[in-house]
């Protein structure tokens, strides 16, 4: 069984977001690339499932589309282990161009597992995965927050609201993942650093594709009114406020 | 053509969130001089649809079907994607929630129509069709237009004022038999707790950081939260030391919410925990040191421990509900 994990690099999550004065673009100067946390517990899940060997996970691939710049993000999750990597060269803010692009490389070398985060921590799209399993044809599973394959059969669950739902799905299909999936992500260790220089890191050119949309401008949310601050002795205070003032209680 | 909101039923039933997306569907329906028109999965009790209709719909759809119990993506987007070509939708709005984020993508692909997500207000303009939604998980917001001629969107929860407008709608129910190829998923089990309040759907939210110490001092947290109606949250470490559940962290990889109060009581504000909070319209904030970034984002604040507070907060809570 073969798992490819959708990954997309993002500005590491402490970052302080800023915009180029005009407010068309995100500022990168000094930001720190990360893989998106969510692809980085998606990746750790892979990678538990095929040190297992009951599970017949044998390869785990990582998937990005973008440019050769942001290969250092790969190798990244090449040292945390994965097996191999593909980057389709080309860069681009609109989902279904990038969908397109995985859906493409999927089509031409099939996996049994997909597995995408629930969203980037950069446009918040939450589009990728649902876009990449129409195109294919394959059945989708969102909100997924842990993931097993016993006796060949993937066993799922995925948040509902309230709770959770178990559920069988057959492959191929795409889980899109979230919280709750693995502990911690997994952290190269200075091997994995040395092997991931010469694993296989795969460049396709990508094809055609319009952009059903476009990001025209950034704003920051408006700053919020100084913080009135209440003495800790006299909390009724504070609830006078949120009675009178705010009016939410 | 028509604007299409989905709006599904838990069992039945509507909430806040359905009338919600109604008001939004009914408001961009008057923009762009169409009607507007729900469509629904299941059986919703006949009281439910007509209230639902009171919020400017012109007219709801009902599909019944066999085992559409639970969502199989790919059944419900083929569903609700046949019904938007049926009534020639040019706007098809879901919810931001589990379920529209599973189904947008795929309805996108399949109807050819550019996807703007976490939308949280009415269109910036609609010749081009440009959407202002939720970037950079709450840091920023990012102007979307989408050029296709049908446009979907996710409305983020709690974005949207309610506009009652004491309409009737035409209610139309059909059998849909979705294709048996398609229906892939297969639900073994459902784990839920029924009769509590939903973190995504409370109006007032109480969370706990760090500050609580011990998951052992959360009594008065829970106090408080009762008192108030509130559902509990709390921040990323407090659930990865499983001092409380997964389900309750609030932040950049947990739930993302926007509450009418959110109460921060001993959480420091670190920018992953207040990109899932930044929406709420009023943060208090209880904290020991006065320069934890959780305050920049409190419109109210007491410095403090949140152990000593927490008590003579009950108690002001508890005063002001006895009058």
């Amino acid at each position: 069984m073969k798992i490819l994990v959708c990954m997309s690099q993002v500005p590491d999550t402490t970052t302080k977001v800023r915009f180029t004065p005009d407010g068309k673009s995100f500022d990168a100067t000094g930001v720190q690339w990360v893989i998106n946390p969510w692809d980085e517990l998606s990746l750790t899940r892979a990678l538990e499932l095929k040190d297992d060997a009951s599970t017949g996970v044998t390869q785990v691939t990582v998937a990005h589309v973008g440019p050769v710049g942001n290969e250092p993000t790969i190798r990244k999750a090449l040292a945390i282990g994965a097996d191999d990597a593909i980057r389709v060269n080309t860069e681009s803010n609109d989902a279904f161009v990038v969908s397109s692009q995985l859906a493409e490389a999927i089509r031409q070398n099939p996996y049994d597992i997909i597995l995408c985060g629930i969203e980037s921590c950069d446009f918040n799209g939450s589009s990728v995965g649902g876009m990449v399993a129409e195109m294919l044809g394959y059945p989708s599973v969102s909100a997924v927050s842990s993931l097993k394959i016993e006796n060949g059969q993937a066993i799922l669950s995925r948040e509902i609201d309230g709770g959770k739902e178990i559920l069988t799905v057959p492959t191929p299909f795409v889980a899109i993942v979230q919280k709750g999936i693995t502990k911690e992500p997994r952290i190269a260790a200075m091997r994995g650093i040395m092997v991931a220089r010469t694993k296989p890191l795969k460049v396709m050119e990508p094809i055609a594709t319009e952009p059903l949309t476009s990001l025209l401008q950034f704003e920051k949310p408006q700053p919020r009114a100084a913080c009135k601050l209440i003495d800790a002795e006299n909390p009724q205070q504070l609830i006078e406020l949120l009675q009178n003032e705010a009016k939410v209680i | 053509m028509a604007i299409l909101v989905f709006t599904e039923n838990w069992e039945g039933k509507f909430k806040k969130l359905s009338y919600e997306l109604a008001s939004y569907a009914a408001r961009i329906a008057e923009m762009m001089n169409l009607p507007a028109m729900a469509l629904t999965i299941g059986n919703p009790d006949p009281d439910e649809l007509e209230k639902l209709g009171h919020y400017g719909l012109k007219k709801i759809l009902v599909a019944h079907g066999k085992n559409l119990g639970t969502l199989d993506n790919q059944v419900y987007a083929s569903i609700i994607g046949d019904i938007a070509l049926q009534v020639s939708a040019s706007v098809l709005i879901l919810s931001n929630n589990g379920t529209g984020k599973a189904l947008a993508p795929r309805l996108a692909v399949r109807l050819k129509a550019g996807l703007a997500s976490g939308v949280n207000g009415l269109p910036i303009s609609t010749e081009p069709f440009v959407l202002r939604k939720r970037a950079y998980s709450g840091n920023a917001f990012a102007h979307v237009a989408i050029h296709t001629p049908v446009k979907i969107l996710t409305l983020s929860q709690n974005s949207f004022e309610l506009i009652d407008k004491q309409s009737k709608a035409e209610i139309e129910t059909f059998q849909v038999t979705p294709d048996s190829n398609l229906m892939k998923t297969k639900v073994t089990d459902v784990q839920k707790q029924t009769g509590k309040l939903l973190l995504t759907d409370a109006e007032i939210v109480v969370s706990g950081g760090r500050g609580m110490k011990s998951p052992d001092n959360w009594g008065p947290l829970i106090e408080l939260a009762d008192l108030l109606g509130a559902a509990l949250a709390c921040s990323r470490p407090v659930s990865d030391e499983g001092w409380r559940s997964h389900e309750e962290h609030t932040g950049q990889t947990g739930k993302v919410i926007a509450p009418n109060l959110y109460f921060a009581v001993g959480i420091s504000g670190a920018t992953q925990h207040l990109a899932g909070v930044s929406s709420s319209k009023y943060i208090v904030a209880v904290n020991t040191d006065k320069d934890a970034p959780v305050f920049e984002a409190a419109q109210y604040g007491i410095v403090g421990d949140a152990l000593k507070v927490l008590p003579k907060l009950v108690e002001a809570v508890r005063e002001m509900k006895s009058k």
